[in-house]
């Protein structure tokens, strides 16, 4: 028995087979996940689920208004923390050395990424909502979730530049570009994928959390949509929350059927962004 | 006194990395339409020498140098702008480094970045500048391809090609030739003796044949001094240093 367990090719085996094993395990959850939503929700699916006004307490209807809430919060999360975050990767990258004030900096978006959502939802009410007065509101919302987000886009953005071999700022610089032509021409198109990547997860995050948009935007219930961005809107995870917790005797299918969808537009997303990276890497690759 | 055809002179440059020296007070000059071969084994200062001549050793703040090396007379550091000076003095790099955009626009990213913006006036430098480099018939039809496709040669004479199309006068090699077959070797040499007719050349290389080959004259170099430089023909069978002698035989390095 010992002697087999010498054997190189039974190691190999053994290792091998642990190794599939424990990759095996991370997609039972999500297949248990999904197929546990798909078959208790895919019954309310209906195009009035989709586009009608809850009725009856929320009990009955649809969930457009937490759709669109959702897809506002969504919008106005990456048009804030997009620019920045790709914007100070760049400079994180690119520009700074690495010096006192960089490590703070690095520090601060390793700490601003454990930060629990929560305390963003506070965080949110305290600055935007209450001091800057933009009370509960879509804008106070989308601001509170872009902070959150900030230091998903700067890391993945600046994983992504760095990924960037340095013979290409090396052959620009040698053909008499300038540090932004270098950048603009040679190496940010080809960080674009692992951008994108970043984009998506903080667009996965933005959409599904709960707690940040607590206090910053999410309304119980609406009757209409909301007009500006200064208005309340309903979310899908707070509906979520709502309909498991506030509201009696919901049917649970509307619960599911709710995670469903936003289960699924966060599935498009991805789905969306790997098309796109696909593409990039049909195009160029090195 | 001023030679007119010393296309660049290096006066006393030394070179520290991180206060190492790379460089130790080397003074010699190149002349207008040579080949210079650089030789020495590893560490001795070639490629630090090669990225001193067009200021890519910006890009690295543990650099450091000091003495001058003049290109037609003005100071590197003093009298040209750096970008200019990038343009003037093209490099190619010891592995091939096509962009992984297409082939025509791995050519057009020096003019672009220049400023041209005309389609004629892109494709005919484009064009010229594969002609030069002995490329265009074998892409002139798949222009629009990734220049990643092509093999390693080819991507080495695109190389040449990029470096061409700003119309630089000297054109730095740095070993271009180490990770490329005895065909696509001789390619490269067969464009340099052509190049040479019109730019001045300088070409690092670890092989000392390729040196013999193709240089009119070549110093070698020797843990960051210069410790000899002559016509070719003399580094190879006269050599006056014993050290030089020593390393063209093939003892060490």
């Amino acid at each position: 028995m010992i002697r087999l367990f010498k054997d190189p090719k039974f190691q190999e085996k053994v290792v091998f087979l642990f190794l599939f094993l424990a990759t095996l395990i991370i997609i039972v959850p999500v297949v248990l996940v999904i197929a546990l939503i798909v078959a208790r929700g895919s019954s309310v699916l209906s195009w009035e689920f989709l586009t009608a006004m809850p009725r009856m307490g929320m009990r009955a209807g649809g969930i457009f208004p937490a759709i669109v809430g959702t897809s506002y919060l969504v919008a106005g999360t990456l048009i804030f923390a997009l620019p920045i975050g790709i914007f100070s990767a760049i400079y994180l990258s690119e520009y700074s050395r690495r010096n006192a004030l960089t490590r703070l900096i690095e520090l601060a978006i390793v700490n601003l990424a454990g930060v629990p959502s929560v305390v963003y939802g506070l965080f949110g009410l305290g600055l935007f909502v209450l001091f800057l007065k933009f009370g509960a509101s879509i804008l106070a919302g989308s601001l509170t979730l872009g902070v959150m987000v900030l230091p998903v886009i700067v890391t993945a953005s600046r994983e992504a530049l760095q990924s960037v071999p340095k013979t290409f700022r090396e052959v620009s610089y040698s053909l008499g570009a300038t540090r932004w032509q270098t950048i603009r021409h040679a190496v940010l198109p080809h960080a674009l994928p692992g951008i994108l990547t970043g984009a998506v997860l903080s667009l996965s995050r933005a959409a599904g959390e709960t707690a940040p948009i607590l206090f910053t935007v999410a309304a119980f219930y609406l009757p209409r949509l909301p007009k500006s961005v200064f208005d309340q809107a309903m979310a899908l995870p707070y509906h979520l929350y709502v309909l498991s917790t506030q509201v009696p005797n919901v049917k649970l299918e509307l619960q599911y059927g709710t995670a469903l969808v936003l289960v699924g537009l966060v599935v498009i997303a991805n789905l969306v962004a790997a098309v796109i990276r696909g593409y990039f890497r049909v195009k160029k690759q090195w | 006194m001023v030679n007119a055809s010393e296309k660049i002179q290096v006066k006393e440059l030394s070179v520290t990395y991180d206060s190492v020296p790379a460089l130790r007070s080397v003074s010699f000059s190149v002349l207008e339409h040579e080949i210079l071969g650089i030789i020495g084994p590893a560490n001795s200062g070639k490629t630090t020498f090669l990225r001193t001549l067009n200021r890519l050793s910006d890009l690295n703040p543990k650099l450091k140098s000091s003495g001058e090396v003049l290109i037609d007379e003005k100071d590197i550091y003093k009298k040209w702008n750096v970008f200019q000076l990038r343009k003037k003095v093209g490099m190619v790099f010891a592995l091939p480094s096509p962009l992984p955009i297409s082939i025509f626009e791995n050519l057009a990213y020096g003019p672009r970045r220049d400023g041209v913006r005309n389609k004629t006036r892109l494709s005919e430098t484009v064009e010229r500048s594969l002609k030069a480099a002995f490329l265009w018939d074998e892409v002139k039809d798949r222009l629009n391809e990734s220049a990643m496709k092509l093999s390693g040669g080819q991507q080495q004479r695109l190389c040449i090609a990029r470096t061409l199309a700003l119309e630089p006068e000297v054109i730095l090699f740095d070993e271009p030739c180490s990770g490329l077959d005895p065909i696509s070797t001789a390619m490269i040499e067969d464009a340099m003796r052509e190049l040479k007719k019109r730019y001045t050349l300088i070409l690092v290389t670890n092989n000392t044949k390729q040196a013999a080959r193709v240089s009119d004259r070549v110093a070698f170099f020797l843990m960051g001094e210069l410790v000899e430089i002559d016509q070719a023909q003399k580094i190879f069978t006269v050599p006056k240093d014993k050290r030089t002698e020593g390393y063209v035989s093939g003892r060490y390095g």
